[in-house]
């Protein structure tokens, strides 16, 4: 048997690939106008999945989705050859932003340390819009994450404050949702206990609700903002987003959003195909991993791949997410969506799951997860299914505007690709 | 949610969270070994080691042998697939017939032996098992508690002495869903966190209730060393103790080796010696920690070596040169694209992730392209790895990303050829590919059958055969069953 020899193809190949599908974001930020012609459009919304459609973008805004034949003069074209186009996809809960570098410890903001309770910590004012991770996740076809803080030790169940960001570098300051760790992941933060973090989040409430059944004399959790802020959250207009796996303590957090009249969202939630018919009837969306198939603590015995399907198939709105430490890598959050798919998952359910379910569950759908006429363009043209790995982005747009389908990895790429080439050629 | 981070990471935070350990010399203690044990200190260290020639020294593996047997199985022919052997060759519409646990022929219109199991291979695609070079499983279980915590030995910067099988912990619930991803050996490692980490076990991804019933039979086993931030922070910054520094890490693994050395010398002599019928030969004091690395200097232990970036696999290949032994593979390999021909030119794969970067600073020049420019260059060896209970689930759609990553660089990269990064290759450097790796007649079965093309999301495997026996048959949970440790659960069931 012989070996398949590789073939090169001419460097020219590439650089015409790129030039061919990326469009100038300068002429669009100065107003000009994009049509891709003969599309398929995922446009999320009640008309469904478009093909051999035309989108034209004028002014930064979807002008037209359907057969266009009259363009503005300087229009740019893009011959989509039946490619796929969808709404820009949400790269989940992340540091994007707040963390360059894992394990340096001055480039990571994420995580407040004081020892007290202090909802009033907005880890968005750390927001760095030009953190190489931006190009990264727009080149893979992100447009959108909530960005958020996370409970450490030195810190308290409540993590504080996140917001969406677009990957463009805008954060959304009426997207604000307050995050809160749960389980025995958050046992160390909580005096050993998962039953004292609903004392905690209780004597909080407390403070904030019932001021008048405090005494002068009386330990307190927050400080005046954070008694503010955490109103403010309480009054319902913004999430809690609380992570927990197990199933009993899931339990627990659906009495207390009906107990005190919370907007909750679900992070994590290993077992919460267990529960799968009470989130349904609380109407409480869950943010998950479809990758976490294993017992990887006590609280998630029951993982399973099927998680995202059982969730869905109950009624349960679900978007996805990784855990922490992936914000490098959020672009692999659509493989994880193809996963679901192929475990269970109706297939457009695993794109509404990166793109309308968490422009729905965090507030932004005026700006994400939907194609239609009169939103800011906040689109992705694709190689082929966007849930398969094999496919890339072709171009990004977001708000409006065409994105350098550029990143630092990609000037590194290309920096030592003519190395290489220079040394096949030896 | 909640696992505390991935394993690369995992490794680190185990180690912060670990009791802090008295070292009884933490300036010296790379290079304390049994130096002061031993009398006949005659020779210098040679200038050019011809490790080859060295006599053996104790060892110890032979006490732990795999008890491993494949049971019997019935002739199977798989029929009508898209094969691709591993070898760089693809075949449409072929045919694989596994006779008494080995490949027996791969072709077309091939006669199942009578009593044969036939499986009907249309729309399908048949691999050899993949093999991951790089895992935890066992050694940093599920679930991720401190009691199953048993990686990283990092109360000594250089360990030799500690085997990763003697941490395995065969319930861990990951074998099983590595499984289901066409697994079928693969190596566990010791962590990074110490300069020389240990011994690695090459595993054959059986159901066992004790390792030596996993242990691949006659595998070599690996030595697990580690560059860059990892021990200089567990050491340094941690512990403020050797090393804190890159150039730290080289003194001391330098100084592992030229103990080795030593200590192979004064064995030879001593065979010398009984050899002639002396009868003052005296057996040098046998070292556990100089047992490992006397070994890895002869070649008969497989180094191993966690590495990020390219300046530091550089400086560690001169290291090699300078003791005479050689590295098989750079695991971590984020910046090999950077000397691609220097690692080929060398003979050294790359063990590589296909997008991981960014976790920390080595890991900061990560691009999705390294495996394909890996494989690009000319003799080049790119190895797809997981230090991940996740990844390890599905290296066929890592090397998918890189397939496509190259692609969009302008390289075609068929699956016959991508095939090779998680099967011949992985197998090569373990130094098992005489007998795995390909589906190549007389090699072992160790086959999957996929539902489709493997470099795809959607790609599941139907079946997975080891020593031709199905291990996993993705319509029939009962062939592969949980761990004991999720046995009895009641939130696992139905999960």
């Amino acid at each position: 048997m012989s070996n398949n020899t590789l073939r090169w193809n001419p460097s020219l190949r590439w650089i015409l690939l790129a030039l061919s599908l990326q469009v100038s974001a300068a002429a669009v930020a100065s107003g000009g106008s994009v049509l891709i012609r003969d599309a398929t459009v995922h446009t999320m919304t009640s008309a469904g999945t478009l093909e051999h459609t035309d989108i034209l973008i004028t002014d930064g805004k979807i002008a037209e989705v359907g057969h266009v034949k009259n363009a503005p003069a300087d229009t740019q074209g893009i011959d989509a050859k039946g490619r796929p186009v969808t709404p820009g996809l949400f790269g989940g809960i992340s540091h994007l932003g707040v963390e360059e570098i894992g394990e340096e410890t001055t480039v990571d903001d994420y995580s407040l340390k004081l020892g007290s309770m202090r909802p009033e910590f907005d880890v968005t004012l750390a927001f760095n819009p030009d953190s190489t991770l931006l190009g990264v996740g727009r080149v893979g076809g992100i447009t959108f994450t909530m960005v958020a803080p996370s409970a450490e030790t030195g810190g308290t169940l409540i993590a504080g404050q996140g917001a969406v960001a677009h990957l463009n570098g805008a954060v959304d300051p009426a997207t604000h949702a307050l995050f809160v760790e749960l389980g025995g992941g958050a046992n160390a933060l909580t005096g050993g206990s998962r039953a004292a973090q609903f004392m905690l989040l209780s004597q909080a409430i407390t403070e904030v609700r019932s001021t008048k059944s405090l005494l002068p004399g009386d330990a307190r959790l927050l400080t005046g903002g954070g008694r503010q802020v955490l109103g403010t959250y309480l009054e319902g207009s913004h999430s809690f987003v609380f992570a927990v796996d197990r199933a009993s303590d899931i339990r627990q957090v659906i009495a207390l959003a009906k107990r005190e009249k919370l907007h909750a969202v679900i992070r994590g939630g290993a077992e919460a195909w267990r529960v799968a018919p009470e989130l349904a009837a609380a109407r409480i969306p869950v943010v998950l991993n479809p990758l976490d198939d294993l017992p990887e603590s006590f609280d998630a015995v029951g993982s399973t791949l099927e998680n995202a399907a059982r969730l869905q198939h109950a009624g349960v709105e679900i978007a996805f997410s990784f855990d922490d430490p992936s914000s490098h890598n959020i672009r692999k959050l659509r493989q994880a969506a193809g996963i679901a798919v192929a475990h269970g998952l109706p297939w457009e359910e695993g794109l509404a799951a990166l793109t309308s379910h968490p422009a729905e569950i965090f507030g932004v759908t005026a700006t994400n997860g939907s194609i239609a006429k009169g939103r800011p363009a906040d689109l992705v043209l694709w190689s082929g299914d966007p849930l398969e790995v094999t496919t890339l982005a072709d171009q990004v747009f977001i708000q409006g505007v065409a994105q350098p389908m550029r990143s630092r990895q990609t000037d590194l790429r290309d920096r030592y690709l003519q190395k290489l080439r220079a040394n096949a050629a030896r | 949610m909640h696992k505390i981070c991935c394993l690369v990471l995992a490794a680190l935070v185990t180690g912060c969270a670990a009791q802090p350990a008295k070292t009884d010399n933490p300036g010296s203690s790379a290079a304390t070994a049994s130096g002061t044990t031993r009398t006949n200190k005659t020779a210098a260290t040679p200038a050019t080691p011809s490790n080859s020639s060295a006599q053996s020294t104790p060892n110890g593996a032979e006490f732990y042998a795999s008890t491993y047997h494949a049971p019997a199985s019935p002739p199977t022919l798989i029929r009508g697939a898209t094969v691709l052997t591993g070898t760089g060759t693809r075949l449409d519409n072929a045919d694989v017939l596994l006779v008494d646990g080995k490949i027996q022929a791969v072709g077309t219109n091939l006669q199942a032996p009578a009593n044969s199991k036939v499986v009907e291979g249309k729309d399908l695609w048949v691999t050899p098992g993949l093999i991951d070079v790089h895992s935890h499983l066992g050694v940093y279980a599920s679930p991720q508690v401190y009691a199953a915590s048993d990686g990283n030995e990092m109360t000594s910067p250089a360990t030799p002495n500690v085997w990763s099988e003697h941490s395995i912990w065969p319930e861990d619930p990951g074998f099983r869903t590595a499984l289901a991803g066409g697994i079928t050996t693969l190596q566990i490692l010791p962590g990074s966190g110490n300069l020389i980490g240990g011994r690695s076990v090459v595993l054959k991804n059986v159901p066992g209730v004790t390792y030596q019933g996993m242990k691949f039979p006659g595998a070599p086993q690996g030595l697990k060393m580690a560059c860059g931030e990892n021990p200089k922070r567990v050491y340094g910054q941690e512990k403020h103790q050797f090393p804190m520094t890159r150039m730290g890490n080289m003194a001391g693994y330098r100084a592992q080796w030229v103990e080795a050395q030593e200590y192979q010398h004064d064995w030879d002599e001593y065979h010398q010696k009984a050899d002639s019928g002396a009868k003052d030969a005296k057996p040098p004091k046998r070292d556990l920690k100089l047992d490992t690395l006397a070994a890895a200097l002869r070649g008969d232990i497989l180094v191993h070596m966690h590495c990020y970036r390219a300046d530091e696999m550089a400086a560690v290949i001169d290291m090699s040169k300078e003791f005479g032994y050689h590295v098989v593979a750079f695991h971590h390999a984020v910046e090999a694209y950077k000397i691609a021909n220097l690692l080929a030119d060398n003979g050294i794969c790359a063990a590589m992730w296909a997008d991981w970067w960014g976790f920390k600073m080595e890991s900061y020049d990560g691009i999705q392209e390294n495996i394909a420019f890996v494989d690009a260059a000319p003799g080049g060896c790119a190895i797809v790895h997981s230090d991940s209970e996740e990844g390890i689930q599905r290296l066929n759609q890592e090397a998918a990303k890189a397939i496509a990553a190259g692609e969009r660089a302008g390289l075609t990269i068929p699956p016959e050829r991508a095939i090779r990064w998680l099967t011949a290759n992985p197998a090569k450097v373990l130094g098992i590919l005489d007998r795995t790796g390909t589906l190549e007649p007389g090699k072992m079965a160790d086959v999957v059958v996929w539902n489709r093309n493997p470099f795809s999301v959607y790609a599941r495997a139907n079946f997975v055969f080891i020593d031709g026996v199905v291990r996993y048959d993705r319509n029939d949970p009962s062939v592969a069953p949980q761990s004991d440790f999720l046995l009895g659960q009641p939130a696992a069931e139905g999960s």
